[in-house]
């Protein structure tokens, strides 16, 4: 398909799926940040009776113990971001490093951890998490992050490896060796640049990873503590009274989608842009 | 005499902007025409709506008649035929045109049998494998046993360029376009390849589209050349008049560009 | 004296072919040398080995009277201050994500060079012939000619002594070709030139001396008159009459 053609119609789609998830994402953030300042409850604050259903008293209901659901949502979209953005930012961490690491090792050295990115890629990323969470002994919302980071390392080092090298056969990469630039400021300057671009769509879609694998850490038990209300905790707690009061369990499941699908719609829409600034430029 | 091609007022546009403009211009069976232009000139979207291969964002409008049938607005099962039968072309790199999973003898073969068929004569192994040797003799392969069964990566980019032009012969087209055909060879190869086309198009009698941006090859090849520049066609006339004296501004440019390095091999730099 | 001076250099890759054997040659101070061969010959690989890039398996190369030591980083630091580049692809040899005046001043600042920067800058863009305020564009915004050019005047900026040019015009499209050619003529008039190309009619019009590659191996090396009037070996004839001329003027 040619580029030219193809720009109009595409654009005009680009841009909406990209404003939706800008909208869905912004109103979770909105409302983590606003819960810093004021929720309609406190957290703990038994305030209603138990399992009230949607009112103008308590928007979401209230859950076992009589507690706002409406409140708990917007601690856990706090939560859901802090957790995140520390996954993401742990998992990135690592995954960047080994992953330039293995672009520039010899070619035994890359094989080697071109296997180790395969095989725990292989393993789901839950289950790298469940084994530090075991390995920590203690369920913590640090742990969490920490082992959910480590679960996506693999992804985004095996994702950079790739990247990286194709940098490196640029002409620009000799050029700057033969412009005495030091292969440290080659990492910094030249190779980093141009593959954080597209790093920062793949990191968006582990963010929704994280977000989900959070709620499912959570959801059996081994998430942040009580009082953390995170969406997946939320879920386990409304497991029982699904039927009775479905309210629940379908805002937490709500809020947990429209997180993923958000985040998910931004990343379509930011790869679009490198895409097209990528033909313009070729 | 009816024309094997006769392009006539060809427009190539996509939403926004026109690649190709109000060009026109044919080719009568057995003559061998050139296309001169830089990158950017149009040259090779001109061949691809012969071929009726243009991307759908770049929509034709003028008319290209190729052996008779109208190609602007045809559907693709009569382009499919057409392809088949009136036309072929052979690109700029053999290392992507032809499979590279795939041993060379089979690529040549399918096009063979699909002829066979058509034309409901003798498809079977045996006829389709004299067919193939046929052709990779045609094109002065040598050793066209150990050839049928090699893969494109395990032969040199000439003998590649000669197995895909067998495999335009093999629907024994009426005109042969050659797209930019020696761009990506050797020098030495390059010569050859020329020697080779030039050959074949006298020997069957075909009608040639030769694109390119070197002037000298060009001057090789063709009788009659057309410059292009940014869409339009800026000169035409016979090879070696447009060579020798050109009238238009660029083509002039380029002409004098190409003597420079000519001379320079003439140890007059 | 020679500035570089080629002497029995072989190199293989890893336990591979001997990609390069016995190369000798001389490139005297101020002149331009070619090195002309088809895929295979080597000559990239040369280039690599000229630069730095890559270290011969046997042989050496001296340059200014001191032996070439790419393992030493003090020694590479002034060699890369003496000796620059220009790469084939005008689209791939320049950074997209930087600007044209970052990518110009990259070596200034890489060989920690003294002095103002910007204003070095602008004065290799004029010795390329663009305007001064390219300098705060992207290379995206520059055709392949004009990129080539910035990518000459990082070469030039530093001033160094040699330019290894690595078939730096065979991408460009002929009118723009023969432009770039008359700006490498320009500037191979203060400093002394090796130009790697496969298009004899370039090399012809740009070297006073032509060494011929065929296979790793070096066929034919001397003045551009005699190689083109009077080549002695039977590779370098048919490298010269394969290559397609102009008709004649009737």
């Amino acid at each position: 398909m040619s580029a030219a053609g193809a720009a109009g119609p595409r654009r005009s789609r680009g841009g909406a799926t990209y404003l939706l998830g800008l909208i869905l994402v912004g109103v979770i953030v909105a409302a983590g940040l606003i819960s810093f300042a004021w929720t309609p409850y406190a957290l703990s604050d038994m305030a209603g009776s138990r399992l009230e259903p949607p009112s103008p008293a308590h928007w979401a209901g209230t859950d076992r113990l009589g507690r706002d659901l409406f409140t708990q949502l917007m601690i856990g979209a706090r939560i859901a971001l802090v957790v995140g953005c520390g996954a993401v930012a742990i998992g990135g961490a690592i995954g960047m490093v080994t992953g330039i690491l293995a672009a520039f090792a010899t070619r035994f050295a890359d094989d080697a951890l071109a296997a180790v990115f395969d095989i725990l890629i292989a393993f789901p990323t839950l289950l790298i998490a469940m084994l530090v969470v075991a390995a920590r002994e203690e369920a913590s919302l640090g742990t969490a992050i920490l082992a959910l980071g480590i679960g996506l390392s693999p992804i985004v080092g095996r994702i950079t490896r790739i990247l990286t090298k194709q940098v490196l056969g640029q002409d620009y990469i000799t050029a700057a060796r033969v412009s005495g630039t030091s292969w440290g400021a080659i990492v910094i300057f030249h190779i980093l640049p141009n593959i954080v671009p597209f790093l920062g769509v793949n990191l968006a879609l582990q963010f929704g990873l994280a977000v989900m694998a959070e709620a499912s850490l959570s959801y059996l038990g081994l998430g942040a503590p009580p009082p953390n209300a995170s969406w997946g905790r939320m879920l386990q707690e409304a497991q029982s009274t699904v039927y009775t009061a479905p309210w629940g369990a379908v805002f937490p499941g709500l809020a947990l989608f429209a997180l993923v699908i958000g985040i998910n719609l931004l990343a379509d829409g930011l790869r679009d842009r490198l895409g097209r600034s990528g033909r313009d430029a070729g | 005499m009816s024309d094997l091609l006769t392009v006539d007022g060809l427009t190539l546009a996509t939403s926004n902007t026109r690649l190709v403009e109000d060009l026109s211009f044919s080719i009568a069976p057995g003559e061998r025409f050139g296309l001169i232009g830089e990158s950017g000139s149009g040259k090779s979207l001109t061949a691809l709506a012969v071929t009726g291969l243009l991307p759908p964002a770049i929509r034709p409008s003028g008319s290209i008649r190729l052996g008779g049938t109208q190609v602007v607005g045809a559907p693709e099962r009569a382009l499919v035929r057409l392809r088949g039968d009136a036309v072929a072309t052979v690109f700029q790199e053999p290392l992507t045109a032809l499979d590279p999973l795939m041993p060379l003898g089979a690529q040549i073969a399918g096009p063979v049998r699909r002829r066979l068929k058509r034309s409901g004569d003798d498809a079977s192994r045996g006829a389709v494998r004299r067919e193939v040797m046929a052709l990779l003799e045609q094109v002065r392969l040598p050793e066209p046993e150990r050839l049928v069964g090699a893969y494109p990566h395990e032969v040199s980019g000439g003998q590649r360029q000669r197995v895909a032009i067998a495999m335009a012969l093999a629907c024994r087209p009426r005109l042969l376009i050659a797209d930019e055909p020696t761009t990506a060879l050797d020098v030495t190869t390059q010569a050859e390849i020329v020697q080779l086309i030039n050959a074949l198009v006298k020997e069957l009698g075909l009608g040639l589209l030769f694109i390119s941006h070197d002037l000298p090859v060009v001057g090789q090849v063709a009788e009659r050349v057309m410059v292009m520049r940014q869409g339009r066609a800026v000169e035409r006339g016979s090879t070696a008049r447009v060579l020798t004296e050109p009238e238009d501004a660029y083509t002039h440019d380029l002409v004098d560009a190409a003597r420079r390095f000519d001379s320079a091999l003439e140890g007059r730099p | 004296m020679s500035l570089m001076s080629v002497e029995n250099v072989s190199f293989a890759y890893g336990a591979g072919r001997p990609v390069l054997e016995d190369i000798t040659f001389d490139v005297p101070r101020g002149s331009n040398v070619g090195l002309v061969g088809e895929s295979g010959s080597g000559k990239s690989t040369l280039l690599r080995l000229l630069l730095g890039l890559d270290t011969p398996r046997g042989g050496r190369i001296l340059f200014d009277g001191q032996p070439l030591d790419a393992r030493s980083g003090r020694y590479m630091r002034s060699y890369r201050r003496r000796v620059q580049a220009v790469f084939q692809d005008p689209y791939s040899s320049l950074n997209p994500a930087h600007r044209i005046l970052r990518i110009v001043t990259e070596p200034l600042r890489s060989l920690k060079v003294p002095g103002d920067h910007r204003a070095m800058a602008e004065e290799a863009m004029a010795a390329v012939g663009l305007p001064v305020d390219s300098l705060g564009r992207f290379p995206e915004q520059f055709s392949g000619g004009q990129r080539q050019r910035i990518a000459i005047a990082r070469a030039i900026v530093a001033r160094p002594e040699l330019v290894l040019a690595d078939e730096a015009v065979s991408a460009l499209d002929l009118s723009t070709r023969v432009r770039v050619v008359d700006l490498f003529r320009d500037i191979s008039e203060r400093m002394t030139m090796v130009f790697v190309s496969h298009d004899m009619g370039v090399v012809a019009a740009l070297c006073d001396r032509i060494v011929v590659l065929d296979r790793g191996r070096i066929v034919e090396a001397g003045d551009t008159a005699r190689i083109l009037a009077d080549p002695q070996h039977a590779y370098t004839r048919s490298l010269l009459s394969s290559i397609p001329r102009m008709p004649e003027s009737a």
